[in-house]
């Protein structure tokens, strides 16, 4: 994977993704590995988003590598009309390694293609979010003991949310048994269920969340935002109907984790996190070491 | 309509293409794509011709220019139906049938307003996903643009 940009988590092969969780593993029991002391990670955050630039840039600390860039393109030259071209190319002769978060879609490809140094993708616009989708997976083999033959749940809003494509599209690898909970409006699009269908695997739609709690080894919960909705009165009527609550994780089972790519709303009411399927937290965590292995695994250094 | 009039809708030309079964009113979209507005030699061409295959056709006469497979697949898009007939010394030597290709570039806009390839200076690009149906997979925000919202450049 050295010099390699990842932009979309297609960019990688299953003996990749299964290589990256492997040295995960490794700086999860020994984080401060400076192993990046000579290198500049640039961290480029065109939009804001805290949670994901505070993980990338403490992957890249406890790397011990040096970290410039910018939290908001707001107070650079971005601003002044300067091109994304323009930004990478400069950005390109002064660091290693570019991380970049960029509200367009395709952003990420387009400057994989004029930077001279590998680009991780860390969120474009609707698009792809490939660490995101990695740590996941981390999480789901840390709780499981392996990626093969899960049941797995992914409820709310699976229309939209990019991570649950970007992580149905990996899951394809691994002979998963897709559970599908999301109102009518919000179902899996037709893309991706074809990725399913192409790997001769099956999935299941529900709209009731209480169906898949005795089968799951995984629930994917995700927010269920009230601007998708064309009509508020549909909002309404399911903003409560995908909130996952204590008494209803009785008859589990014993292994099923829950997982959330946070923050969350309401859809995982509070009383969860004391239960010992709560995994969100430590999942968030997670993306620390799995950046960690991946701008390693990048820089040659793993 | 005789056949001396049909000779007068379409001169003959000695070296040349006769680009024949364009789908009428798609003319002018293919005398853009294979950038004909700028060829210095003779172009003739008509919208709107009996055709008694299609109806309608449009049609293009280019005098002493030939064109290579992959120009001619860039029409597919516009003009699946339109054949290449070459002519030298008045006679057809080679007749070449649009194929669709497997990559578009350059040619056609992404539908996404939120596509890089939309906000800056980005040639677009394209996989052709689905032949039959024209759907095209945009190589930097990985949406579908569809037959029904192909816009040019
Ligand atoms: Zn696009």
């Amino acid at each position: 994977m050295k010099d390699k940009s990842l932009v979309s988590i297609t960019d990688f092969n299953k003996d990749q993704y299964l290589r990256i969780l492997e040295i995960a593993a490794d700086f999860e029991k020994n984080p401060n590995q400076k192993l990046l002391n000579n290198h500049v990670v640039a961290s480029l955050f065109f939009e804001p988003s805290t949670r994901t630039r505070l993980s990338f840039e403490t992957a890249a600390n406890r790397l011990g590598a040096r970290v410039i860039g910018f939290s908001d393109s707001g107070s650079t030259s971005v601003k002044k009309g300067e091109s994304l071209k323009d930004t990478i190319i400069m950005v390109s002769g002064y660091a290693d390694i570019i991380v970049m978060r960029h509200p367009r879609e395709g952003a990420a490809r387009w400057a994989s293609e004029v930077s001279s140094v590998p680009v991780i993708n860390a969120g474009d616009g609707a698009n792809q979010h490939p660490t995101q989708c990695l740590l996941d997976m981390y999480s789901i083999m840390q709780t499981q003991g392996t990626l093969d033959n899960l049941n797995i749940a992914f409820v709310g809003d699976l229309k939209y949310g990019r991570t649950v494509h970007s992580l149905v599209q990996a899951m394809c690898n691994f002979n998963a048994n897709f559970h599908l909970v999301s109102p009518e409006e919000l179902k899996l699009p037709s893309s991706s269920k074809m990725h399913i269908k192409n790997s001769n695997l099956s999935y299941t739609q529900y709209t009731e969340l209480g169906d898949i709690i005795p089968v799951a080894d995984i629930i994917y919960m995700t927010r269920i935002q009230k601007e998708r909705f064309s009509d508020p009165l549909e909002y309404e009527k399911v903003k409560n109907s995908y909130v996952l609550t204590k008494s209803m994780l009785e008859g589990c089972k014993p292994n099923m984790k829950i997982l959330h790519p946070l923050p969350r709303i309401n859809e995982i009411s509070e009383d969860v996190d004391e239960t010992p399927q709560a995994f969100y937290f430590k999942q968030a965590e997670n993306g620390v070491y799995v950046r960690q292995a991946l701008l390693a695994a990048i820089a040659g250094v793993k | 309509m005789n056949k001396e009039q049909r000779h007068l809708n379409v001169t003959a030309i000695e070296n040349g293409t006769v680009i024949d079964h364009i789908p009428a009113n798609n003319v002018f979209k293919v005398l853009h794509i294979l950038n004909l507005e700028n060829n210095k030699n003779q172009v003739l061409f008509g919208d709107n011709l009996d055709s008694r295959k299609y109806g309608k056709k449009g049609l293009i006469k280019v005098s002493n220019t030939f064109f290579e497979g992959n120009e001619i697949n860039k029409i597919a898009l516009v003009a699946p139906t339109a054949t290449f007939i070459e002519i030298k010394n008045f006679n057809v030597v080679t007749k070449k049938q649009v194929e669709v290709p497997d990559q578009i570039k350059s040619i056609v806009k992404c539908f996404n307003p939120n596509c890089i390839s939309n906000v800056e200076n980005v040639p677009s690009r394209f996989t052709v996903v689905d032949k039959e149906n024209m759907k095209l997979l945009c190589h930097y925000c990985e949406k579908i643009t569809a037959r029904n919202n192909i816009v040019f450049f």
